[in-house]
């Protein structure tokens, strides 16, 4: 296997309070690698936005990260300082918000946002900005003409788009994407995904793609990484995960939403809500919402186990598979 | 108009709406440009049902329920309640009880919500004003009672909670609480799972399933995902730059979508459960609806758009059983052992590469 790409090693990041240490993400290990697409799924408040800016360095306190590498190509970014995180952040890989509402700056037009960014990073002629900026908005698909134009003047899927352009003005080799589909419907939302993925493939860029929703990425991503209360619950490949969920927290995500085809039946969701984690449970963290909780499950902290190629964090398979050997 | 569903005996009609239609005014006082939110809407809400208004951002169906909650009039139509029209209520009395038996749910728990009150607040202020005849000892059971028919208990202990004590989903009940609590007929729900996590959503849906079961409220469903308003509602509507595109019984208009649009939004719903990845080069970007003229306005995206769809604007023709769509182009169902859902029944067969739309 070639040398992955991004590398996460035993990534705890807490938020440091008065009263409480919350720990938002506890011992994450993942890797990606060139040109892969990673999902990321889990309810609010699992931690996955903070995995991401820790990924990314952009935690501010009270988040810290306590333990842990981010190794990107060779490099451990959670030891750069700013001038050498500047080097890399932006050119090598980038991130594309949640909101583009409130992400792009409302005062100032889509170019000069554009500009902005590469003048940042880079000494480079006026010329080459507005070269630069037409061919990313192109690859997004938006005429040239809207450098001009300000945020408002976009509609909400366009406005992603540019963020997602802007993400590619040094063709950076990994993205980052925090829930950048949530707030458009599903018609524009199917729109976008293709685009990203076309775009992927093109370009051949690794994506990092969090979500809640777990069907945005079905037919998207390559791996999928479950996340609960700042652990990783599942990883494995995307179809396994959907074919043949292991986890009681992954099959419940995947028969929490309605289709609109086949027989109508009744759902559950999953009952009650995301554990504090402040305080998280004992044991295992899931056993108080979980359908299929063993006495053991309140007191034993599962590890991670492999069955097949598929790692899960769930006493069920405590027999059947060998604890998973941090990679 | 002929967006009446015939089938349906129309003495258990709750609300009804004729060529119900709002523009706003764009730029200043004397400009002239107008945004047509909604035009020419005719729908009916009968008693005890749950009818979905489906459609996606901008297609006007916040401003359906805006328009249903008396928040503002509308420029043409009527919003006949229980044979009363709506903007002819005037005395106080008279919108005290129009908005007693009509309240509305919001989409933003988060902001629909005044954070330094408890959750009581909302619900006994409603009851004060709403049910006078309670005294202080009835409302607080009364309130209690709600709270646990939406799920929220013990209802003692969550009615003293402030908004920041809840979650997404808690603040959402309570929501529908407050509804509950003027003895609605008649729920407007504007997206009230959009904002929650997936995993928490089925809840709610079926708890505004229970309600309509239990307390016999009909709810009016807005939502721009076309896979809850299957799980939970008798009718659909479908909503596209400011008309009804197509209105039906849910499974009807699902397994038999007659509108193109339909069609779209149905192939663009995510399954997991199925491989095949659709591929479409619709952009996905809704139409301006400012200063539309006559046509079709959902001509520039339609695979199937003929030269009549520039020209007319097409009204809801009858397509089946209490089922409308309106488009030129859709072929009503032939009664028996039609081959309804396939291309076939288009009168203009699509080029090749439009199939992928509806793959």
């Amino acid at each position: 296997m070639p040398e992955p790409l991004l590398e996460v090693e035993n990534l705890s990041v807490s938020y440091l309070t008065d009263t409480a240490d919350i720990r938002a993400v506890e011992k994450v290990n993942l890797s990606v690698q060139a040109g892969e697409f990673l999902g990321i799924v889990g309810e609010s408040g699992c931690g996955k936005s903070t995995l991401l800016f820790a990924i990314a360095q952009l935690l501010s306190p009270p988040a810290e990260v306590t333990s842990g590498r981010v190794v990107f190509r060779g490099q451990d970014l959670v030891r750069l300082t700013d001038n050498e995180l500047r080097l890399v952040r932006w050119r090598d890989y980038s991130v594309v918000m949640q909101s583009a509402m409130n992400a792009l700056n409302p005062m100032k037009s889509i170019g000069a946002q554009f500009k902005d960014t590469m003048r940042a990073h880079e000494r480079v002629s006026a010329n080459a900005i507005r070269t630069r900026s037409a061919e990313v908005l192109h690859l997004v698909g938006i005429d040239a003409t809207h450098l001009e134009s300000y945020p408002h003047q976009l509609s909400g899927g366009m406005r992603q788009r540019a963020m997602i352009a802007m993400a590619l003005l040094f063709t950076p080799q990994l993205v980052i994407m925090d829930e950048p589909t949530s707030a458009l419907d599903v018609v524009a939302q199917r729109s976008l995904m293709t685009q990203i993925k076309e775009l992927q493939q093109k370009l051949g860029f690794a994506v990092m793609f969090v979500t809640h929703d777990m069907s945005v990425i079905a037919n998207y991503s390559d791996r999928l990484m479950v996340m609960y209360a700042g652990q990783v619950a599942e990883i494995g490949a995307t179809r396994s995960i959907f074919e043949r969920p292991l986890h009681p927290y992954s099959k419940g995500l995947l028969d929490a939403f309605p289709s609109v085809r086949g027989p109508r039946r009744p759902l559950t969701g999953i009952p009650g809500s995301p554990p504090d984690l402040g305080r998280p449970p004992t044991g295992c963290r899931f056993h108080p919402r979980c359908s299929e909780v063993m006495t053991q499950c309140l007191t034993t902290e599962p590890e991670l186990f492999s069955v097949e190629a598929t790692e899960v964090r769930c006493l069920l398979y405590a027999d059947s598979a060998e604890p998973a050997v941090a990679r | 108009m002929i967006s009446t569903p015939a089938t349906v005996a129309d003495d258990n009609v709750l609300l009804r709406t004729t060529g119900l239609t709002r523009h706003f005014r764009l730029g200043g006082l004397l400009s002239r440009r107008m945004l047509h939110a909604v035009d020419d809407l005719d729908m009916v809400i009968h008693e005890r049902e749950i009818v979905a208004l489906v459609g996606e951002s901008g297609s006007g169906k916040t401003t359906v329920a805006r328009l249903l909650a008396m928040i503002y009039p509308p420029t043409r139509g009527d919003i006949l309640y229980r044979g009363r029209s709506v903007h002819k209520l005037h005395s106080r009395k008279d919108v005290l009880w129009y908005r007693g038996e009509v309240p509305m749910v919001f989409q933003d728990p988060y902001s629909a919500m005044n954070p330094v009150f408890r959750v009581a607040h909302g619900v006994m202020r409603n009851l004060k004003l709403h049910r006078r005849d309670l005294d202080g000892a009835q409302r607080r059971e009364e309130a209690e009672r709600v709270f646990d028919i939406v799920g929220l208990n013990p209802a003692a202990d969550m009615l003293r909670k402030f908004p920041y004590e809840m979650s997404g989903g808690q603040r959402q009940r309570v929501g529908f609480a407050q509804a509950l609590a003027v003895r609605p007929k008649l729920i407007l729900a504007d997206e009230p799972v959009s904002m929650l996590d997936v995993s928490i959503r089925a809840g709610i849906l079926n708890m505004m399933a229970r309600l309509r079961a239990e307390e016999e409220t009909s709810i009016l469903y807005i939502t721009h995902d076309i896979a809850s308003a299957r799980y939970v509602a008798d009718r659909i509507i479908v909503m596209y730059a400011g008309h009804a595109v197509e209105q039906g019984p849910t499974e009807v208009v699902l397994s038999r979508p007659k509108h193109p649009y339909t069609r779209l939004l149905l192939s663009a719903v995510p399954d997991p459960r199925e491989k095949a990845v659709p591929v479409s080069a619709d952009s996905g970007e809704p139409p301006r609806v400012i200063d539309p003229g006559e046509g079709c306005r959902f001509r520039q995206r339609c695979p199937y758009a003929i030269d009549k769809c520039a020209t007319v604007t097409p009204l809801p023709r009858p397509m089946g059983p209490a089922h409308d769509a309106a488009c030129h182009v859709a072929v009503p169902d032939v009664v028996d052992g039609d081959e309804a859902g396939t291309a076939g029944e288009w009168r203009r067969t699509p080029a090749p590469a439009d199939q992928s739309l509806f793959g």
